[in-house]
C-alpha cells in the first residue's frame, strides 16, 4: 500500500512538473567566457542547474560569441516565450535595456549591472567585501609579507576585486607589498591560463607567497602555477579549492549560483521582484570557502579572525571601501 | 598561373570539393555527437537564409568579413601577410567612437562621411606603422601586426576604462551616440526584418569595386602587385619596394578600419570592447578562400557570413551542438580551403593533364 500511495505521489509530482514546465520557461544566456569557465559562468550554470534538479524544470540557454549576440539572444529567448531571462554579465546592460522595454511582459534578471526598468532585478554584488577578507587570508598565511593579485582585464569590475583585496592585506600588515598584474589587454585575457601561470610565477620569483586569481577560467593557470611551486593561492567566484587541495587558500565565493537559482524559484513561485539587489557579505552574496580542501592551511585561528571581521563589516563598524572611477 | 587547370575548375570546383570535405568531416561529428547531420545543415542553413531576420545576420556577418578580407588581399597582393585586421579594426573603431561620441550631434551628411574618414584613417595609421618598419627597418609584418594587435588592445583598454567610459557604471562602454550618426539599417527596408544589417554593407561593395579598380586598373596597383611578385623586378622596373609596402600596409589598415564602420556606427552605435572577436583573423581565412580577388572575397565572406549565423542557430537549436562545435565546423571549412588545397589539386591537375592530352590526340587523329 505504500508503495502504491509513493508511485501515486510521484505520478502526480511528474505531472504537475510537466504542466509546471509548460506554463513556466526560464532562460540564461552566459557571457563570452563560456559556462564551463569554472569561475563565474559555471557558478550561473551551477544555479541554474540547481533548479532544474529540484523542480525537473528545463531552462533555455545560449553562450554568445559576439558582441552583436548578446542582443540577439536576448530576442530569441523573448520570442520562445522564455518567463524570466537571466543574463550573465554587464556586457548585457545596453541591449537589455532595449529590448525590456520591447516586451515588458517578460521578466530579467542582469548580474553585475544595473538596468533601471520595471521588469528588469539588477544584481550586483559587493565583490571588495569578500575579497577583504580573502586579502585578510592572504595576509595572514603570508611568511614573506608579500602577497599578489592576477586580474583579467583591468576593468572596474576586477579594480573592485583588487581593491577590497589590499584594503584587507593592510588590516592585517599594515606594510605588506600587493604586487597586482593583469593578465590582458583583449577579451582573450579570459580564458589566458598561460598568461596567469606566467605572471603567478614572475610574481613568486619577487617573493609573494600568496596569490589571488580574479580572472575566469584564466586564473586556473596561476592557482596550478601556485600548486607548482608549493606557494599559496586564492580562487575567485566558485568554490576552486578542489582543484588543488592544500595549496588554494580559499575561494573568494561571489554567490551567482544563488543569484541565479533565486530569480528563477521566484518568478516560478510568484514573489519575484525587480529593482536592484545589492548582495554583499550580510546577504551572504560574497563570501569564503571553507572545505576539506582547506582545512589544513585555513587554520581555525585565522577564520577566527575573518569571522570577527566578517561580523564587524555586517556590523558597520568596519569599513570597505568599493572601487570607484 | 598554375596553367594546368581551366579556370571554372580552379575558382568553382576545386573550392567546392574542398567545401563538400569540410562538411563531411564535420557531419561524421555531429553523429558522433548523437545527433543527425542532415538535420543539422538543415538547421544551419535555415538559420542563415530561411527568413528575413537570418538573411540580415548573415549579410551583417558578411560585412565584416568582406572588410578584413580585403584587407588582408590588398596586402597579399604585394606580397605581405597582414595579420593585424584585429588591431587595425580596433584603432578604426577608436576613430569612428570619437566622432560617434563627439561629433555625433552634427548632421550626418557631415559627421557619417567624417566617421568613414576616422575610421580609414586611424585604421590605416596603425598599418602603416608595420608597413614603415618592414620597409625602412626589414622587420617582417608578421611579427610587428600581431604585436601591434595586443598594443592596440592596450590602448583601447585603457582609453574604455580611464576616458572614454560612459559615466555613472562599470561596463566599458562609451555613451550611445546621437542617433543622427547611426548607419540606416537596411533590414526593415529591404523587408528583412529586424537586424543589425545596415548601410555599411554597401560601403564595403563600393569598397571592394574601389579595390578591384586600384589593384587591376591602376599605374599604382600594376607596381603593387609587381612588387608582390618579384622585388628585384620591381627594382629592374624603376619601382621602389618600399613606397609600395608602405602604400599597401596603410591601405590594408584603412579597410580593416573600416569594419569598425558596421560594427559601432551600423550595430552597437556606441564604442565598446572587444567588437572585433576575432573578424580580423577571420578575414585571412576569407582572403585565401577568395582567392585575393573581390568577387572571391565577398563570396567568401558570405560563406562566413552564414557559419557564423547558421551555426548560433544550430547551438540554439541543438542543445548537443554548443558554441565550440560552430568553431570546429569553421574550422575544418579554414583547414580544407587553406591548408588543405593542394591535397586535392595535385589528383585534379593529373586528372584534366590527362583529359587534355587525350583531346589533343583525338584531334590529331581526325586531323
Amino acid at each position: 500500500m505504500r508503495t502504491l500511495l509513493a508511485a501515486a505521489a510521484v505520478a502526480t509530482a511528474t505531472l504537475s512538473g510537466a504542466a509546471g514546465a509548460a506554463d513556466f520557461q526560464p532562460a540564461i544566456i552566459f557571457d563570452l567566457g563560456g559556462k564551463f569557465d569554472k569561475s563565474f559562468n559555471e557558478a550561473a550554470y551551477n544555479g541554474a542547474e540547481r533548479f532544474k534538479n529540484e523542480s525537473g524544470i528545463g531552462y533555455l540557454e545560449f553562450e554568445v560569441t559576439n558582441e552583436s549576440q548578446r542582443d540577439q539572444a536576448l530576442r530569441r529567448m523573448v520570442q520562445r516565450g522564455a518567463s524570466i531571462i537571466v543574463a550573465v554579465g554587464f556586457g548585457y546592460a545596453t541591449p537589455l535595456d532595449a529590448i525590456a522595454q520591447e516586451a515588458p511582459e517578460t521578466k530579467f534578471a542582469i548580474i553585475d549591472s544595473v538596468v533601471d526598468r520595471p521588469n528588469v532585478q539588477s544584481i550586483v554584488f559587493k565583490e571588495h567585501e569578500g575579497s577583504f577578507l580573502v586579502g585578510m587570508a592572504a595576509a595572514l598565511a603570508s611568511k614573506t609579507g608579500k602577497v599578489g593579485f592576477v586580474g583579467g582585464m583591468d576593468i572596474p569590475l576586477i579594480r573592485n576585486f583588487a581593491y577590497g583585496y589590499e584594503q584587507g592585506v593592510r588590516h592585517v600588515k599594515p606594510d605588506a607589498t600587493v604586487i597586482a598584474n593583469y593578465t590582458g589587454t583583449t577579451p582573450a585575457a579570459w580564458t589566458d591560463t598561460g598568461r596567469a601561470s606566467e605572471l603567478a610565477l614572475g610574481q613568486f620569483d619577487q617573493g609573494v607567497d600568496v596569490v589571488y586569481a580574479a580572472a575566469g577560467l584564466a586564473g586556473t593557470g596561476a592557482l596550478q602555477a601556485a600548486a607548482d611551486k608549493g606557494k599559496l593561492s586564492i580562487g575567485v567566484d566558485s568554490n576552486q579549492n578542489h582543484l588543488h587541495p592544500g595549496s588554494v587558500l580559499t575561494s573568494m565565493l561571489k554567490r551567482v549560483d544563488n543569484a541565479v537559482y533565486n530569480a528563477f524559484k521566484t518568478a516560478q513561485d510568484g514573489t519575484w521582484q525587480p529593482g536592484v539587489l545589492s548582495l554583499g557579505l550580510a546577504e551572504d552574496g560574497v563570501g569564503y570557502s571553507v572545505d576539506e580542501h582547506n582545512k589544513e592551511i585555513l587554520t581555525p585561528d585565522m577564520i577566527a579572525k575573518l569571522e570577527e571581521a566578517r561580523a564587524q563589516i555586517i556590523a558597520g563598524t568596519l569599513k570597505v571601501e568599493p572601487y570607484q572611477q | 598561373m598554375r596553367g594546368k587547370l581551366p579556370v571554372w575548375v580552379n575558382v568553382g570546383l576545386l573550392p567546392l570539393l574542398n567545401l563538400s570535405l569540410a562538411f563531411l568531416v564535420s557531419g561524421l561529428i555531429v553523429v558522433l555527437l548523437g545527433e543527425n547531420p542532415l538535420e543539422a545543415v538543415r538547421l544551419l542553413v535555415y538559420g542563415a537564409f530561411g527568413y528575413g531576420e537570418a538573411l540580415g545576420y548573415t549579410l551583417y556577418y558578411a560585412t565584416n568579413f568582406i572588410f578584413t578580407g580585403l584587407a588582408v588581399a590588398i596586402a597579399f597582393h604585394a606580397g605581405l601577410f597582414n595579420i593585424g585586421g584585429e588591431g587595425q579594426a580596433m584603432l578604426g573603431g577608436l576613430g569612428v567612437g570619437l566622432v560617434g561620441i563627439f561629433l555625433g550631434h552634427w548632421p550626418w551628411p557631415i559627421s557619417i562621411p567624417l566617421a568613414i574618414l576616422a575610421a580609414m584613417a586611424f585604421g590605416g595609421m596603425w598599418g602603416l606603422i608595420p608597413g614603415w618598419l618592414q620597409a625602412v627597418r626589414g622587420s617582417h609584418t608578421v611579427i610587428t601586426t600581431i604585436m601591434l594587435n595586443f598594443v592596440a588592445g592596450a590602448l583601447m583598454t585603457y582609453l574604455m576604462v580611464n576616458v572614454l567610459i560612459k559615466p555613472g557604471q562599470a561596463s566599458p562602454e562609451s555613451v550611445t551616440f546621437a542617433e543622427s550618426v547611426w548607419l540606416p539599417q537596411l533590414g526593415p527596408l529591404l523587408g528583412l526584418g529586424r537586424s543589425p544589417f545596415n548601410a555599411a554593407t554597401i560601403v564595403a561593395l563600393l569598397a571592394c569595386v574601389a579595390v578591384w579598380l586600384f589593384v587591376w586598373k591602376t599605374r599604382l596597383g600594376y607596381e603593387l602587385r609587381v612588387v608582390g611578385k618579384s622585388e628585384p623586378a620591381a627594382v629592374y622596373g624603376g619601382i621602389s619596394p618600399r613606397r609600395q609596402i608602405i602604400i599597401a600596409m596603410t591601405l590594408s589598415g584603412a579597410l580593416a578600419g573600416m569594419m569598425a564602420l558596421n560594427e559601432i556606427l551600423g550595430a552597437q552605435h556606441r564604442l565598446i570592447l572587444g567588437f572585433t572577436a576575432g573578424y580580423g583573423f577571420v578575414g585571412i581565412a576569407v582572403a585565401l578562400m577568395g582567392r585575393n580577388h573581390p568577387v572571391g572575397i565577398v563570396l567568401a565572406a558570405l560563406l562566413f557570413g552564414a557559419l557564423y549565423q547558421g551555426g548560433s542557430e544550430l547551438a540554439f537549436d541543438m542543445p548537443a551542438i554548443n558554441r565550440d562545435m560552430v568553431v570546429v565546423i569553421q574550422g575544418l571549412v579554414i583547414l580544407f580551403c587553406g591548408a588543405l588545397e593542394h591535397m586535392l589539386r595535385g589528383p585534379l591537375e593529373a586528372l584534366f593533364a590527362r583529359r587534355t592530352e587525350a583531346v589533343g590526340q583525338a584531334q590529331a587523329q581526325t586531323a
